[in-house]
């Protein structure tokens, strides 16, 4: 049971879970597995630095090398680009139940749809 | 001079940017400040973009380089005939869009006119980027600020069409991630020139990770641009959102389109070695799905706006098989197709807001539009309904029907007659059909209930703004020559893609001493 073997156990759990449960139909799990799928993704691309040991990202007089910052800095970018879109969709399903009394992911739910649309709009 | 040039290159990513702060700041003092300094901003957009595609004509690639790091380490951007010609289009789109909205739907809720900007920011950049993770921030700016474009003016259905929008998206960046992960695992750099040199490079064992790579690329690209069996959110996204954000929206599929031809040229292109072609079989059946099923979803739409949102789709099939010829005529045609179409749809979204009505956003009382407004209007929505739909379907003489019978030329010059003559013809016939269909039950069927609502009266500047698109159209049409030289030109530049590479490697005299390409 190596580290890579590991590691890459890890990234495809977290990615099956999310993926699992953006496919449920209600709000919640789904930003649940989209939390998941941004867990299996940031350790991916900090795996895809390669692995250095002991070695500083910085520059520094006494490194005798060094490990490669670049996916670093890509994994900082990608969850702070998540975290803003995780903050928006939590408070847009909220917002969501709170104007329609459901959290089903689904369109189209019944009559109060096709009511609308009588009422509202020309059928072609 | 040159200097000075290549600085200006950063303007159109620059301006939206300062302009999208200062509205956030201002807008305590109210809206009509905000749609003062929007409208400034955005003309100076327009006018950015016209001197950068003047001065993209020459044929030169130029480089900008950002915070002056050297080329392979920093990012750059780059403006070749391609990125001048999206900008453009986007500058005109944007600026009529503006117009569409000011007065009536940017008072719908908050904050419109700065998340306007902020669009116009990640789309700009997106254009100009040659840097592929920094393809993937401003992919990420235009989407949070799509999000919040998508979503403004509230409802219950906007809401959760918003949801499933923002849901799908986060799952293309995370593929997205995943690809660029990949893709920098195998060749070691994210900068697109350099990805070119290194994807020839390529060592035989690496070979089928950097074409999984490659392949997720494509699906990302796949899920913005609409293609077949990534489509689904569209419909519903396009079909619930407010008419301004739908027409600015029309722009966003091809910001998908451009990144496929830009990237599967460029990187993936005919030189790139073991890699050449690897997303080229996928192109070509999955683009004659999208028209297939876009077009039945004309047919079966119930809602104007829906049958607008599968007619986009439709044309990002067409526009997909145009890109998946991969020739310099295809890829000319696709350009010439892209603009047309991105005037098209946001004329057909703009209209089919003023035809429902939904200025107000109340629901209306009234079964049919007809007693809603006036005579003369209603025969003015009848008008530019029936020039919009022509040009949709690609019937003459509007530039929609230049546009097909580029591809069709296309189609047969490079020898997939077979495939291409019978989709595009076979789904245009079906298109007629359903636009004519709508026109009819929109504009000719008797109304059978009398108004019980007072409306507001059509605002003139939506219908001005249409107009526009309409009239850009037509100049596309008579001035079809010149633009299609340039589209040549622009082809041409993109299957060559040494220049692009070169460009970039000797934008700073010592960072071709550093990196050896």
């Amino acid at each position: 049971m190596s580290m890579e073997f590991l590691l890459a156990t890890a990234i495809g759990a977290m990615a099956a879970v999310g993926i699992y449960l953006i496919l449920l139909r209600r709000t919640f799990p789904v930003v649940i597995g989209l939390s998941f799928l941004s867990y299996a993704v940031n350790v991916f691309l900090f795996a895809m630095g390669r692995l250095a040991i002991d070695l500083p990202p910085i520059v520094s007089k006494t490194a005798a090398g060094y490990t490669d910052p670049l996916p670093q800095a890509l994994v900082l970018t990608a969850i702070v680009i998540t975290f803003g879109m995780t903050a928006l969709i939590v408070v847009l399903s909220l917002r969501s139940f709170l104007e329609t009394g459901s959290d089903d992911v689904t369109l189209n739910t019944g009559s109060e749809d096709v009511a609308s649309a009588r009422r509202e709009e020309p059928r072609l | 001079m040159s200097a000075a040039m290549n600085q200006s290159m950063v303007l159109p990513v620059a301006i939206p940017a300062m302009t999208a702060a200062i509205l956030v700041l201002v807008s305590r003092y109210g809206l009509g400040i905000q749609r003062l300094v929007s409208v400034v901003a955005t003309a100076s957009q327009l006018l950015a973009a016209i001197w950068l595609y003047s001065i993209a004509s020459d044929g030169e690639t130029r480089v900008y380089l950002l915070g002056y790091w050297p080329p392979p380490f920093g990012i750059v951007l780059v403006l070749d005939r391609l990125a001048a010609t999206m900008l453009l289009l986007t500058g005109v789109l944007a600026s009529c869009v503006l117009g569409s909205a000011l007065g009536t739907w940017d008072q719908r809720g908050r904050h419109f006119h700065a998340l306007f900007q902020f669009q116009l920011l990640g789309i700009n950049g997106a254009f100009l980027t040659g840097d592929i993770f920094n393809l993937f921030v401003f992919f990420e700016v235009l989407l949070i600020a799509s999000y919040g474009l998508m979503l403004h003016g509230g409802g219950p259905r906007r809401l959760k069409a918003g949801f499933q929008y923002v849901a799908i998206n986060l799952v293309g960046s995370t593929v997205f991630l995943f690809a660029v992960g990949t893709i920098y695992a195998v060749t070691g750099t994210l900068n697109m020139a350099d990805l070119a040199v290194k994807v020839r490079q390529v060592a035989a064992g690496n070979e089928a990770l950097l074409a999984a790579g490659a392949l997720m690329l494509l699906t990302v690209f796949a899920i913005k641009s609409a293609m077949v069996p990534l489509h689904w959110w569209l419909p519903p996204t396009y079909g619930s959102t407010s008419p301004p954000a739908a027409a600015l929206f029309a722009i966003m599929t091809k910001v998908g389109a451009y990144s496929i031809i830009r990237v599967y040229t460029l990187i993936f292109g005919a030189e790139a070695g073991p890699m050449a072609g690897v997303a080229l079989p996928w192109i070509m059946p999955v683009a004659v799905l999208t028209l297939v099923l876009g077009t039945f979803g004309v047919l079966a739409s119930r809602r104007l706006a829906d049958l607008v949102a599968y007619s986009v789709v439709a044309s990002m099939g067409t526009l997909l098989i145009a890109i998946g010829l991969n020739s310099a005529g295809g890829l000319a045609a696709a350009l010439y197709y892209a603009v047309q179409s991105t005037f098209t749809s946001a004329g057909l979204f703009l209209l089919a807001g003023l035809i429902v009505g939904r200025e107000d956003d109340r629901p209306a009382v009234v079964e049919t539009p007809a007693e809603a407004q006036s005579t003369g209007i209603m025969m003015a929505l009848a008008a530019l309904f029936f020039l919009l739909a022509i040009a949709m379907v690609g019937m003459p003489p509007l530039a929609g029907f230049i546009g097909k019978l580029l591809i069709l030329d296309a189609g047969r010059a490079g020898g997939q007659i077979g495939i291409v003559w019978p989709a595009v013809l076979i789904t245009s016939l079906l298109l007629i059909l359903g636009f004519a269909r709508a026109g009819i039950r929109i504009f000719w069927v008797a109304p059978e209930r009398v108004l019980d609502d007072a409306r507001p009266t059509t605002r003139i500047l939506p219908i001005a703004a249409i107009v526009a698109m309409i009239a850009a159209m037509a100049a596309l049409t008579v001035f079809a020559r010149p633009v299609m030289s340039d589209m040549t030109s622009a082809a041409q530049q993109l299957l060559a893609p040494q220049g692009y590479i070169d460009a970039v490697f000797n934008s700073m005299p010592r960072a071709a001493a550093m990196v050896t390409p």
